[in-house]
């Protein structure tokens, strides 16, 4: 301790920083850090300063290294920064290393224990908590004692930094619905470090937080909660799921927004089942979806792979349902819970032979709300699957959002045909068959089983079929049908959300990317802007691309398209549907399992414009 | 003569479907049948039914009866999943399931149990015929240990009793029959669509092409020579009301009549033949199966029937119309409610 005084002097001359930093907590999994993490998350974004929260979590119940990755940004970045400039080193296996991934001038808060055992630098400062002295003097049942333990980083992080405790105390009531002994437990734990860490530790950093108003009118959640709100406000009846990280809260969302669509009697108009695998939570949606009503299911990577043979009978029998694929890093098991957007090419042509699917791109809150809800006025539209590709990223971590748009369209059933309306066609068109294209736009009419009228069922199948739905062997037959299901997918493409564009730089470099690189990708190009070089941006937002693509592509010297994939798989399909004229195309694709961040995109586009 | 009507008004022809394009001599063809025989007799709105399958001969059957109502045509052993959806979209609909040997007893075996353990209500048939049609003529997995065929030679592994899976993971109503015996296949199939669970009929189905020798326990030389139905079924409809005096006119004695009442209000009247089988005794189910399969004995008839648990949908506690038919006003919140979830996320 006695070279921390000696640093002191050096350090302490720095100007003060504030409201612009990021930490970085480490500590062991299941050891309660959630709570404490999200604690300071909420307290700082109640003090009205732009702020994310990043869980780069283990595959694992409890002992392995988890870290979380807390920005504020006055500026409001929120992506992800490669380099914090504080570390909560809680966790003894990875506390030497995440000691030396400390910028000069950084900051590293840690227990008496851990500090014993990393080695001193001498251009940080080190504030060491006496753990063990303090949870001795905490008043806690001896079975919540390790649970609460990390309380105290949460002490001395408010003591240093400035967050006030009184308002923490209202973030612990609301994290605990309101029941006041275990917030008070906890805020005990967080007292005392306060304290300890008032009389005991000479801070000798510049960083700090006070209060702005950044945060005002905004609000915070999980993608997999907003999406999960979007399906609510969309009409979703029947959920079908099997468990997998890290989709699995997004139906823990559903069941927690059920009661915003129950009856006045308290019954229910979603039915939510958890299916014996996969498989069957597939064949629960496309089931549901034949039969009329609106159906949805959440899953990741493995679970697509399993769906696989679902989404090709129902592009192929033309079923509208949603499928949501909350992407961790594949291939295979691959990393469960670490965030990739490695499975746009498998979801896109997703089933054998020559199948297409709708896929939207969302990249953060506002659009993982809507799409929660379009996707089925899209899918009935289209009387085809719809896939919402989100990301663990978006998925499992809080995010920063101005508040969602009630829809702006009423619940679209698409072609729909009723006894009245069945009857009005076949007046009109003499006869009425399940794939007749009668509007030219690839898109047929459908009758759900309950219609009562003597020509209205028909024999759904993934067999080749006439416009009939009679099972035909005709190649006549079966290319006719192929021929309308690729007008149907065209027709989509000025049907689905389009492209967000600014274009109005003078620029020669185009950046192309989607989903939830947006945010590293606004703070890289304010970046490059700084250092004079002006870029233009595209971010698909649906799947197959719309036509403004080409254009974009076209007008530009030189397209980088970034992706958090490894292998390019957005530039592949890019040169897929507009092979002409792209050797200006360039991928920049990352794929390292953790959000993107700025500096990686700066750096790398730098490099390789050069 | 004028043809003969229903209560509907509708021919026993209009409950047809298109010919069936399955070998002719098909056992399939013959439960086809009584599926139209048994929609006309009861008087069923067609379009109030759907019809789904798997994939193999069986599950093409679906085509050949009910012209009127929705059908679908699914994946091989995924039929359950597909019921079990469209059931919680509509809860009004009636549903007839066809599956077979290979698609419920292999490939389909996780989805045949797990859909009986929700308990949707449906009928569930299997045409069970122990060899696999369609790719011509492989064993199933119901096929007997020790039986020779002449593409494959001798299976080597003991058959799975699909009757048996069926008692063990819940099922409510539980029944064996043979294609051959059309009149017990016709009360069975009619006590199993008024059943409020999901009803197991394992139908053996004889397949002319590839598994009708006389050695084969599936054939129907040895269905014929070897079926020994456990009772005599009678379907009472639920207007019959004097269901217990009626007992003293027939030439039983009381205690050989077993009056089962359904939840409609209807009963399945048993008449003991030779043995004191009891549907109602979950272990005696289970007994007469495992003898039935340890001494290839062919006992057809109600094996299992107790008063059906929740249904999924009662389950789930869904609103009485149908979640396919629900207005725009039931399935979207209003505008105040979206915005108090925003305000309680908001940072004050």
């Amino acid at each position: 301790m006695a070279i921390q005084t000696e640093l002191h002097q050096t350090l302490d001359k720095r100007a003060p920083i504030s409201n612009d930093f990021a930490f970085s907590v480490a500590t062991k999994n299941g050891s309660g850090s959630q709570t404490s993490n999200n604690v300071l998350v909420m307290s700082l974004f109640r003090m009205g300063i732009p702020v994310n929260g990043k869980n780069l979590f283990p595959s694992n119940i409890k002992g392995l290294p988890t870290w979380y990755t807390i920005r504020a940004s006055k500026e409001g970045y929120t992506a992800r920064k490669e380099i914090t400039e504080v570390v909560v080193a809680y966790n003894n296996d990875t506390a030497p290393e995440d000691v030396m991934n400390l910028p000069p001038g950084g900051v590293c808060i840690t227990t008496d224990k851990i500090a014993r055992i990393i080695r001193q630098r001498d251009d940080i400062s080190y504030y060491v908590i006496p753990v063990t002295k303090l949870m001795r003097q905490a008043t806690v049942p001896s079975a919540f004692r390790k649970l609460v333990e990390n309380m105290t980083y949460v002490g001395a992080v408010a003591q240093l930094f400035d967050i006030p405790l009184d308002l923490i105390y209202q973030v612990l009531l609301d994290n605990f619905k309101g029941r006041e002994k275990p917030a008070k437990m906890n805020h005990d734990v967080i007292k005392l470090a306060y304290d300890w860490t008032a009389e005991n530790i000479v801070k000798s950093d510049p960083y700090h937080f006070e209060r702005m108003d950044g945060t005002q009118g905004k609000i915070m959640m999980t993608g997999n909660d907003a999406g999960a709100l979007g399906a609510v406000f969309g009409g979703v009846n029947v959920v079908a799921w099997y468990p997998i990280t890290p989709s699995t809260s997004f139906v823990d969302g559903i069941i927690g927004f059920r009661n915003l669509r129950q009856t006045e009697a308290g019954e229910n108009t979603i039915a939510i089942v958890q299916a014996e695998d996969e498989l069957a939570a597939a064949g629960i949606i496309t089931g549901a979806g034949w039969a009329g009503a609106r159906s949805l299911t959440s899953t990741s990577g493995p679970g697509i792979s399993l769906m696989a043979e679902f989404a090709g009978l129902a592009y192929f029998a033309e079923i509208p349902t949603v499928f949501w694929n909350i992407t961790r890093m594949g291939p295979s098991t691959g990393l469960p819970t670490r965030t990739s957007q490695g499975d746009l090419l498998f979801t896109h042509f997703l089933g054998h032979g020559d199948s297409r699917q709708i896929c939207l791109l969302p990249g953060n809150l506002k659009e993982a709300f809507e799409f929660g809800w379009r996707s089925f006025d899209i899918a009935e539209s289209l009387q085809t699957p719809v896939f919402v590709i989100s990301d663990l990223d978006l998925g499992m971590n809080n995010w920063l959002s101005d508040p969602f748009d009630y829809p702006d369209e009423a619940i679209n059933r698409g072609k729909r045909l009723d006894e009245n309306a069945l009857r009005a066609f076949i007046d009109d068109h003499g006869k009425w068959g399940r794939y007749m294209d009668v509007d030219g736009d690839g898109i047929p009419y459908r009758t759900v089983p309950g219609t009562a009228h003597p020509f209205a069922a028909y024999f759904a199948r993934g067999t080749g079929h006439d416009e009939m739905a009679t099972y035909s062997e005709r190649s006549d037959d079966w290319i006719e049908n192929m021929q309308r299901l690729r007008l149907k997918m065209d027709t989509a493409r000025a049907m689905l959300p389009q492209p967000i564009i600014d274009d109005g730089r003078e620029a020669d470099i185009g950046i192309i990317t989607f989903g939830t690189n947006d945010e590293a990708i606004r703070e890289a190009r304010d970046w490059l802007a700084n250092e004079g070089i002006e870029t233009n941006y595209l971010r698909v937002l649906a799947l197959p691309l719309a036509p403004s693509v080409s254009d974009f592509i076209d007008a530009h010297k030189s397209i980088f398209v970034i992706e958090n994939n490894f292998d390019g798989q957005l530039t592949q399909l890019i040169r897929l549907e507009h092979p002409e004229n792209i050797s200006h195309v360039r991928p920049l694709a990352l794929g390292d399992g953790l959000p993107m961040t700025p500096s990686w995109i700066y750096q790398n586009l730098i490099e390789q414009e050069g | 003569m004028p043809p003969r009507v229903n209560q509907l008004g509708l021919k026993r022809t209009e409950y047809r479907g298109k010919p069936s394009t399955l070998c002719p001599g098909c056992g399939h063809d013959s439960i086809s049948n009584q599926l139209i025989s048994m929609a006309y007799e009861l008087g069923l709105e067609q379009h109030n039914i759907i019809k789904v399958s798997g994939i193999g001969c069986s599950s093409k059957t679906p085509a050949y009866f009910l012209g009127g109502s929705h059908g679908f045509n699914a994946l091989h052993g995924r039929m359950p999943s597909v019921v079990t959806g469209a059931m919680l979209a509509n809860t009004d609909l009636a549903c007839i399931a066809i599956s077979g040997d290979g698609d419920t007893g292999s490939i389909g075996m996780g989805q045949f149990k797990h859909v009986i353990r929700r308990n949707v209500p449906f009928v569930y048939i299997i045409e069970n015929n122990g060899v696999y049609g369609l790719t011509k003529g492989q064993f199933s997995a119901t096929a007997d240990e020790g039986q020779f065929l002449k593409y494959y030679g001798t299976n080597h592994m003991p058959p799975i009793d699909l009757a048996l899976e069926a008692v063990i993971a819940g099922c409510t109503f539980v029944a064996r029959s043979f294609s051959g015996d059309a009149k017990q296949v016709q009360a069975l199939l009619q006590a199993a669509v008024r059943h409020p669970g999901t009803a197991v009929l394992d139908i053996i189905s004889p397949c002319v092409t590839f598994n009708n020798a006389e050695t084969s326990t599936k054939s129907y030389p040895y269905g014929k020579d070897n079926e020994i139905p456990l009772h005599e079924i009678q379907i009472l409809a639920p207007d019959y009301v004097h269901a217990q005096d009626e007992i003293t006119v027939e030439d039983y004695d009381e205690g050989d009549i077993i009056d089962v009442e359904m939840h409609d209000g209807s009963f399945i009247r048993l008449k003991k033949l030779e043995n004191d089988h009891d549907p109602r005794n979950r272990r005696m189910a289970i007994d007469v199966l495992e003898s039935s399969l340890r001494e290839q004995i062919f006992s057809t008839g109600l094996i299992y029937y107790e008063e059906p648990r929740p249904t999924l949908a009662q389950t789930e506690e869904l609103v009485e119309t149908p979640l396919a038919q629900l207005r725009a006003k039931d399935m979207r919140p209003p505008k105040s409610a979206l915005d108090g979830v925003m305000q309680r996320l908001m940072p004050s």
